[in-house]
């Protein structure tokens, strides 16, 4: 089957073979991030526009990095150094990109539902690197990748994932495709960051203490702190925070043995994670971090409709 | 001119009517309800065989955003607007530009609405200083001036020793106070409802707590203090259940509802549509179910539009920095009509809460045809279909979450003071 989607705004509502699709694609990507010459032309001559209206290193660079291994052309755009800061809506942010001629616009945007928004004005290809606490399924899908190359599979796999489900991109991308794959979600964290109904987007189960989230987990994703959302409202203190939803070696042993440790990053060491935990055996997150070009290689070729990466 | 209606089925909850009848208008007043009216010489006749003729419908909540916010919408199109959707009196909120809380800006509202409206206009004051909420607006001058009441409507008064100031001094004044129900520190930085579609689509949600902890401080600052108050816009089952609570032991307190409450939940918002933002934020289907009951048991006591006009740059952008609220106007009356055919209200009892009710809340001599009444009449056509369209509506703005729907009924014929101001 092919991929039959003009852009990828979130996982939800892709079936389970457009996610194996895409996950079977990554695998071939990084099989040409093994060669010396880790580039093929497949997107040569199309132009990949990055337009970050939020902050990001990891996830820009590697769309960056996937766009070159595919020989596109990259223009990096971010919002403090684009005419944005002059008021330019986005609308007409849009309309003056897509008159260049750019084949995908890569966005990141700090308002749930944006791409929604600019997908719906552009004839191009958008893919969504991250809206507001909406989707962010490039994320989602080296996640993916990640318990499927540990595990070999990701149907009745148990994932827990603790810390700010409510403002979380992450949080979502993860549950919906892991749901759509038969995977159970099991979710914990601070009543004041779960949100209302959260069960119902899938096989989702709402514990009210991390221990019973991890205890015989196979992945445990930590989600980050977003220390500029928080507010004072949410958590009295990152102390304490840390005491009942951060993950040292203590609370991982209730995880099965074999359970892999994943986080999106940037990490706040000793508040998420201890350092023991994040630098151990049973961390993944730097295999995510190399996995996500790979699935950012696969994002790009697909909606871009191109040819097979033979060379 | 005088008028001579033929043949309508008469609804007038004022007088207990509801039957066939002629009503004649003679130099703008209701001269004669009866059978077989003759017409007079030089009287202008109007078949309303098979349709329903009301008391003119008052529309106690809209925005006109005259003066200052023209490019929104004005009183000219604003009251063509109401006038295409049956109104033949509105009530506009005062946070205009400058806001509405002095002599001045009432006095030019109303003048421009005789020289330039072609329905009639009351404006509502403000409650507080430029609508800050810090101080109290002169009160006494603008009812002076013309104002029908006072709300800081959009803002709520957050302080509630002010607030119970302005119950009392309002009392005083001899002024209705309508409340903008809202408390803002649960709403932060909410832009929809809180519950499942804000957590599937990762907007921020307001909890209906927001809006019950608001109403719940009003009414108990109203019985304090003895003063009668009106709760705008209420949207929750909460609100419905304290107003219900509050008028069984005597509060002098009212409420209105506006028809997206009952007509849409926050599923509307999917697809992060803008013209399905307003404040407060669409519910819940059960909110919807408790409002439609406040309707049918009375507690409910009016249906405004809070028509509020936004250009298309206002809302052709991101979800969270869409303004809030979408035009009413003109599609109030089918949507309320609907709420006849699903069994909630009878028609006798929608025509009170589009027209004697809030006449009566706002202390108006309107929403009855009782002989020697100004001579405002809605003719209603309840099985008229049309589609909304942008170049179908009368108001300057289109924000309308209706657009490309179909509707059934509407007016027929809008008469203001004896003149036929809107025939469709």
């Amino acid at each position: 089957m092919g991929f039959k989607h003009k852009d990828i705004i979130g996982l939800q509502g892709l079936t389970r073979e457009e996610i194996e699709l895409l996950l079977d694609t990554a695998e071939n990507m990084k099989e040409i991030m093994g060669r010396d010459i880790k580039k093929v032309p497949t997107l040569r001559g199309k132009t990949v526009v990055n337009l970050f209206y939020e902050a990001s290193t990891r996830t820009r660079t590697s769309f960056e990095i996937a766009a070159k291994r595919l020989s596109a052309d990259t223009i990096n755009i971010s919002a403090s150094t684009s005419s944005v800061t002059k008021g330019e809506t986005l609308s007409d942010t849009a309309r003056n990109v897509l008159a260049m001629k750019p084949d995908i616009i890569v966005m990141r945007h700090a308002a749930s539902g944006a791409h929604h928004y600019l997908a719906q004005r552009v004839s191009c290809s958008v893919i969504n690197a991250g809206d507001g606490a909406h989707e962010h399924p490039s994320q989602g899908l080296l996640d993916m990748l990640t318990m499927r190359q540990k595990f070999g599979r990701l149907e009745g796999l148990k994932v827990a994932i603790v810390g700010d489900i409510t403002h979380s991109r992450v949080a979502r991308s993860d549950i919906f495709g892991l749901t759509t794959m038969g995977a159970q979600v099991c979710l914990a964290g601070p009543p004041t960051m779960m949100p209302p109904g959260i069960e119902r987007l899938g096989n989702v189960v709402v514990c009210s203490d991390m221990r019973e989230a991890i205890s015989g987990a196979d992945v445990v994703m930590m989600l980050r702190i977003q220390l500029e959302r928080q507010g004072k409202t949410l958590l009295p203190t990152l102390r304490e925070y840390a005491r009942y939803y951060g993950l040292n070696p203590e609370k991982l042993k209730l995880a099965k043995p074999e359970a892999i440790v994943m986080h999106p990053g940037p990490i706040n060491r000793g508040v998420e994670l201890s350092s023991y935990v994040a630098d151990g055996d049973q961390s993944a997150i730097l295999t995510q971090v190399e996995n996500g070009v790979a699935v950012r290689m696969a994002m790009l070729y697909h909606v871009s409709g191109g040819e097979l990466p033979t060379a | 001119m005088n008028l001579l209606i033929k043949g309508g089925r008469v609804i007038d909850p004022s007088q207990g009517i509801d039957g066939t009848f002629d009503i004649l208008v003679e130099n703008g007043l209701v001269k004669e309800v009866g059978s077989m009216l003759p017409a007079p010489a030089g009287t202008e006749t109007v078949d309303a065989a098979g349709l329903i003729v009301t008391p003119g419908l008052v529309d106690m909540h809209v925005h006109l955003r005259d003066p200052g916010l023209e490019y929104k919408e004005d009183i000219v199109s604003g009251t063509k607007a109401a006038a295409a959707g049956g109104f033949t009196t509105v009530a506009c909120m005062p946070n205009t530009k400058p806001v509405n809380d002095n002599k001045a800006v009432t006095s030019y509202i109303i003048a421009k609405a005789q020289n330039e409206g072609v329905v009639n206009v009351v404006p509502v004051g403000a409650i507080t200083q430029g609508s800050k909420g810090e101080a109290l607006a002169e009160m006494g001058d603008l009812k002076e001036a013309g104002c029908v009441a006072v709300s800081d409507d959009g803002h709520p008064v957050t302080n509630s020793e002010l607030m119970r100031r302005a119950l009392e001094y309002a009392k005083g004044m001899g002024i209705m106070v309508i409340s903008h129900a809202e408390d803002l520190s649960l709403v932060g930085d909410g832009v929809m409802n809180e519950g499942f579609t804000a957590t599937e689509l990762g907007l921020k949600g307001i909890p209906w707590a927001a809006e019950d902890a608001a109403v719940a401080r009003d009414v108990y600052l109203a019985e304090c203090t003895a003063s009668p108050l009106h709760v705008a816009h209420i949207s929750t089952a909460g609100s419905v259940r304290i107003i219900r609570n509050a008028k069984a032991r005597g509060v002098k307190v009212s409420c209105e509802t506006a028809p997206h409450y009952f007509s849409l939940t926050d599923d509307a918002v999917r697809g992060y549509n803008t013209n399905a933002k307003m404040n407060p934020p669409l519910r819940g289907a059960a909110a919807v179910a408790a409002i439609k009951e406040g309707l049918r048991d009375g507690t409910i006591d009016a249906i405004a539009t809070d028509h509020a006009p936004h250009h298309l740059d206002e809302k052709d952008v991101e979800f969270n920095i869409a303004l809030n609220g979408i035009v009413g106007l003109e599609t109030s009356l089918p949507l309320s009509l609907k709420l006849v055919e699903e069994g909630v209200l009878t028609l006798p009892a929608l025509v009170e809460k589009m027209s004697c009710n809030p006449a009566r809340i706002l202390g108006l001599d309107r929403g009855t045809l009782k002989v020697g009444a100004v001579a405002d009449l809605t003719v209603i056509d309840p099985n008229a279909a049309w589609t909304v369209t942008a170049e179908g509506l009368a108001s300057k703005s289109k924000n309308s979450p209706w657009l490309g729907e179909p509707m059934k009924g509407g007016a027929a014929y809008t008469i203001v003071g004896g003149k036929i101001v809107y025939q469709r």
